[in-house]
């Protein structure tokens, strides 16, 4: 049942950096010819670690976003959240002056934050002491640095911030940046999120956890979600954002309305510090509670963008979590795994899929999962190897993170 | 150490700073006016500044170097490793 059904709320604009393109259309062209961003890490010795590939975010230019003095102050992961906000802003149309700035908010969720600058001051301090610490650090080791830069750079005066709920960040960001508007403490709100825990830190701890594949062999087929010879998920980076408005202000303007978010569900496992509770639990309540909100029936939905890390304990316990919700309705739906081509992109990977889902439900194109063999669930549909075309209406997009923390979106085409 | 190559030593610190071209660093150039540099990126010149040149730079002193040719005058005037 919703809670807070007055306000209806819509995508107007979407932007991406990701290891497989650095614009929507970009990302999407690639997720349908089922191409890989994972090899091997350049962008630091990797010689003493268990894991060696990623997917990193190649050929992105912060200048083309920001000027160097802001570009040389923030961390990448926060470069990356304001170039797809940039993106996301131009392709919604919405311009933000004196009479809409307090109405604006901005929401970036990350998991890990900005990792590179806090190992690299962390040395520093350690090397040379506190004197040679750049000024603008301390701000710039915050997690909700990449909102604060975006709010700076458009100059939205709404409320603005972070959403740390680890894998599942991008997701919540979107989530509550829904009831935002649906609240009515603003019109529309920057939301999304953004990561780039590529760093030795990050992947000689994840390592440490088990987490990572270790087919250091073979990176382009390392990431292979829902295939029953995986091995761990791939660390990837990334962001994706998208302005969500209230759909009268968005009409008003006339705005390109891109799709409705009309369900969002989280809930917490309170299970384990890194494994998913063994019967999915808290995953079925997120997506359940989603259906509800959006009071949307199991049957109704046509497409589910899987959360499907190619961790054998996420997969296992998703696609069972699948199985019980759905019921007999579940073979029937096209359920894929894009982190297969895009790898892990932790706080981003809930927006950018967000993102995948919506390009589906305007498409009736459904990405692959590639390097599927040989599935978990041979009666379920992992859209193997390559897209398929399905009528889409109502489309639902999973995001499970460590600590438990559960996230599911529900989105549907957008009718007057 | 001449004016000249003081000046070319701070245009290369300011170059690493704010990314500005070192032809730009101008003696008559206020620093916040004609190059941009605001005071997070002062403080980082002035602790490159103090790093290259021995100079220390209290903040009360910092705020009031406002063109480049104040910022050199500064450093010729307490450098403790004989630039001037």
């Amino acid at each position: 049942m919703r809670t807070y059904g007055q306000r209806r709320v819509v995508i107007t604009g979407q932007g991406v950096i990701s290891p497989v393109g650095l614009s929507v259309q970009n990302f999407w062209d690639a997720l349908l010819a089922g191409r890989s961003g994972v090899g091997p890490i350049t962008s630091f010795d990797t010689t003493d670690l268990p894991v060696k590939i990623a997917g990193e975010v190649t050929g992105f230019d912060p200048l083309e976003y920001m000027p160097r003095t802001v570009s040389r102050r923030i961390d990448k992961y926060a470069q990356f959240a304001v170039a797809a906000a940039m993106q996301a802003i131009e392709d919604s149309k919405l311009v933000i002056d004196d009479a809409n700035t307090h109405r604006v908010g901005v929401l970036i969720g990350s998991g890990y934050g900005p990792t590179a600058l806090v190992q690299s001051g962390t040395l520093t301090l350690d090397e040379r002491g506190h004197r040679a610490l750049a000024p603008w650090l301390s701000a710039a080791t915050s997690i909700d640095c990449a909102a604060g830069e975006i709010a700076l750079k458009v100059g939205a005066t709404g409320p603005s911030g972070a959403v740390s709920t680890a894998c599942a960040s991008g997701t919540s960001a979107v989530g509550e940046a829904m009831r935002m508007i649906q609240r009515g403490d603003v019109d529309a709100v920057i939301a999304g999120g953004a990561d780039n825990s590529i760093t030795s830190f990050d992947i000689g701890s994840t390592a440490m956890s088990r987490a990572l594949s270790r087919r250091n062999d073979d990176p382009q087929r390392a990431s292979r979600p829902f295939d029953k010879d995986r091995d761990g998920f791939v660390m990837a980076a990334g962001a994706g954002v998208l302005v969500l408005e209230d759909a009268r202000s968005a009409e008003r303007r006339g705005a390109p309305i891109l799709a409705e978010v009309v369900g969002y569900g989280a809930t917490s496992d309170a299970y384990h510090p890194t494994a998913p509770h063994p019967e999915g639990l808290g995953a079925r309540r997120a997506m359940q509670l989603a259906l509800d909100d959006a009071s949307v029936a199991a049957s109704e939905i046509d497409h589910i963008n899987a959360h499907g890390t190619s961790t054998v304990l996420n997969d296992r316990t998703e696609a069972a979590a699948i199985r019980r919700v759905f019921g007999d309705h579940a073979p029937n739906i096209p359920i894929t795994g894009v982190k297969s081509m895009t790898g892990h992109m932790i706080g981003a990977a809930g927006a950018v899929e967000l993102i995948a889902t919506v390009q589906a439900l305007l498409t009736g194109i459904v990405p692959p999962t590639i390097n599927c063999d040989d599935p978990e669930d041979a009666g379920l549909n992992f859209v193997p190897h390559r897209p398929q075309e399905h009528d889409i209406r109502v489309a639902m997009s999973n995001s499970f993170g460590f600590a438990g923390h559960n996230a599911t979106l529900v989105v549907r085409r957008f009718e007057h | 150490m001449s004016k000249e190559r003081l000046l070319a030593e701070l245009a290369e610190i300011v170059n690493e700073v704010v990314g500005l071209p070192v032809n730009e660093v101008q003696l008559d150039r206020h620093l916040r006016d004609d190059l941009d540099i605001d005071s997070l990126s002062m403080v980082e010149i002035m602790v490159a500044v103090e790093e290259k040149f021995g100079v220390a730079t209290p903040d009360e002193i910092a705020g009031e170097l406002e063109t480049v040719a104040a910022v050199i005058d500064h450093i010729e005037r307490n450098s403790s490793v004989g630039v001037a």
